[in-house]
């Protein structure tokens, strides 16, 4: 089977997010970076596919030069090839504007298999995948946990809400976005991470994809959420706080 | 162009919650763009669904309805809608963001080169507040969403005109409960083929025998990341044995096997309502808030003092959990002494 699995490189989880001066978007000078969380299980997924029944898992993913990073990650854990499509103005695309980069840089490749996560830990959209798989004419399904090879095609494993789940079948070529928690992640290991190193990671510009288009929709302001309760916060040592939270929930929640 | 057209969806055989959630995020809209609020009903069985819509504030109800929407595919409902909305022209289309919508609503968006702006917690009133602004886009309404897991607020505007496609957060709006008189109820049926449905769902099924029901619960500690690893959570189990509490986690302590789904509140968890909800280490991204922001008191416990967990909680304290987990187990012992 050949899987192609979109990464996408986001701010690391803990980090300290600050807006920046235009007001759109956060600074990114200082920032960790690290892959995204659900494409890591759909990485994984791709990867364990690949060693049941054989094939090429192949990353792609879209961003700047830092990306590079992310990308050798995913190659030390076990893919076999990647795509960088670099440009630098991502931020400025919607998701749309990015499916159409990811999707002219795949549809060369005819993979059996399309892979992304569910949605990115910073924009959160939770579109790409399933954009992808209209613009590249695909039967698709979400908040995949599982994946089984069939006769036909795939049967997959999907979410749905308040615990309940469903299998579909899916004939193949297909796109699918994995939910996480379906694996356990692998780490890379030191021999995964020295043969990273020989592996080839193709880069195309976004120029060369040549789809640019206008975005429909415009991220026009970034601010501090607004809270929805004031918080009591309770400070002085932990056993004061405590103490200080017993008495409030007591007396003043009247929930103890 | 024929105003604004709500999704409404089917859930157990009524309309869910969300839908009438989202009924209400298309007033708001209605209101401030002085456009009509209809609502359209994909389904294959829809009469007593639209009976049921046409006692609320809509102008027109419609039954989107075709043997093949039995079951959900994203094909079936994806070219439904979009033979709907060619025939319709509508100016917005409002969706609840619901598992479902999420699986087709992007693909139904890009077959007109829209986006959809999707898990919306409110709508404003765009550039048109200011009269002198010379903005083309005057006259737009803003539309927020979270984002860097609920850290940040984003203000979103649709640009370059067209139909413009919003889903709406679970719980963003508050559903309007005033009846109104019929509305007109008629029925659009879409042409759909056996052969352009491409996949083949199967019939929903529970995960694991659900042993728990954090549901009724009246105490939940529920833990998140910050604990760090499985044998650390021993802390928490104390503190829920000394308030008499449920044990409940946010999904990556599920997805890492440290506790049973069945213990997972959020989106795609359990939804609950205790009298105190008492969050340990857990950050408070919006698939766990939905599921658990009906609490009537939230405690936050978490070293960063930006969580987006604290925006919502009553108390918190900001800290170590495991200096403040135990302490807090001792002083709840000592006070029910």
């Amino acid at each position: 089977m050949k899987i192609i699995v979109a990464i996408k490189q986001v701010p690391e989880r803990d980090a300290q997010v600050h807006i920046n001066s235009t007001g759109k978007w956060i600074e990114e000078g200082d920032l960790q970076w690290a892959l995204n969380e659900s494409d890591a299980y759909a990485l994984e997924e791709a990867l364990q596919l690949k060693e049941k029944h054989g094939g090429e898992v192949i990353v792609v993913s879209a961003g700047p030069e830092r990306v590079g990073s992310t990308i050798r990650e995913a190659l030390a854990k076990g893919a076999d090839r990647a795509i960088h499509i670099d440009c630098d103005d991502l931020g400025q695309l919607d998701a749309l504007g990015v499916a159409r980069l990811l999707s002219a840089a795949i549809a060369p490749e005819s993979p059996d298999l399309t892979l992304t996560g569910l949605q990115s830990d910073d924009l959160g959209y939770g579109q790409t995948g399933v954009i992808l798989a209209e613009l590249l004419g695909l039967p698709h399904a979400s908040l995949i946990l599982h994946v089984e090879k069939t006769e036909a095609g795939i049967a997959v494993k999907r979410e749905l809400e308040e615990g309940w789940f469903q299998t579909i079948e899916l004939p193949l070529p297909a796109v699918l976005t994995i939910q996480s928690g379906g694996n356990k992640l692998r780490y890379a290991t030191l021999m995964g991470i020295k043969k990273a190193k020989t592996k080839e990671i193709r880069r195309i510009t976004s120029h060369e994809l040549g789809s640019a288009a206008a975005p429909v929709v415009i991220l026009d302001r970034v601010f501090a959420p607004q809270k929805q309760k004031s918080t009591q916060i309770l400070g002085g040592s932990p056993k004061e706080a405590a103490a200080a939270l017993v008495e409030k929930l007591k007396f003043e929640a009247r929930v103890l | 162009m024929s105003g604004i057209w709500v999704v409404l969806e089917e859930r157990n055989g009524r309309i869910g919650r969300m839908s009438w959630e989202a009924l209400a995020a298309g007033h708001t809209l209605g209101e401030h763009l002085n456009l009509p609020v209809q609502a359209v009903l994909p389904g294959a069985q829809t009469d007593s669904l639209a009976a049921e819509a046409a006692t609320k504030k809509v102008a027109r109800v419609v039954r989107l309805e075709h043997a093949s929407m039995a079951t959900y595919t994203s094909d079936a409902f994806t070219l439904a809608l979009e033979q709907f909305i060619r025939a319709e022209r509508p100016d917005y289309m409002v969706f609840p963001h619901t598992y479902q919508v999420r699986d087709y609503a992007p693909a139904l968006a890009a077959r007109f080169g829209q986006v959809l702006i999707g898990d919306v917690t409110g709508i404003g009133a765009g550039p048109d507040l200011h009269p002198t602004d010379k903005d083309p886009s005057a006259g737009t309404p803003v539309f927020v969403r979270q984002l860097m897991q609920g850290r940040l607020s984003g203000e979103y505007r649709p640009s370059g005109g067209g139909i413009c496609f919003v889903s709406v957060q679970s719980g963003a709006f508050r559903r309007d409960q005033t009846e109104s008189v019929s509305a007109t109820v008629e029925t659009f049926t879409p042409k759909i083929e056996a052969a352009q449905i491409r996949t083949k769902p199967g019939q929903p099924f529970r995960g694991s025998a659900q042993t728990v029901d954090l549901g009724s619960a009246q105490f939940i500690v529920s833990v998140g990341r910050g604990i760090k690893e499985a044998e650390n959570l021993p802390i928490v189990q104390e503190l829920a044995a000394a308030l008499g509490a449920e044990l409940a986690a946010s999904r990556p302590i599920c997805d890492s096997g440290w506790l049973p789904i069945e213990r997972q509140v959020g989106s795609s968890g359990q939804t609950v309502s205790p009298k105190l909800y008492l969050a340990v280490g857990i950050s408070g991204a919006i698939q766990h808030l939905v599921g658990m922001k009906g609490s009537q008191c939230v405690v936050a416990i978490n070293r960063d003092p930006d969580a987006p967990i604290f925006e919502i909680a009553d108390y918190g304290i900001v800290g170590d959990l495991f200096e403040v987990v135990p302490a807090l187990s001792e002083a709840v012992k000592a006070a029910r002494q």
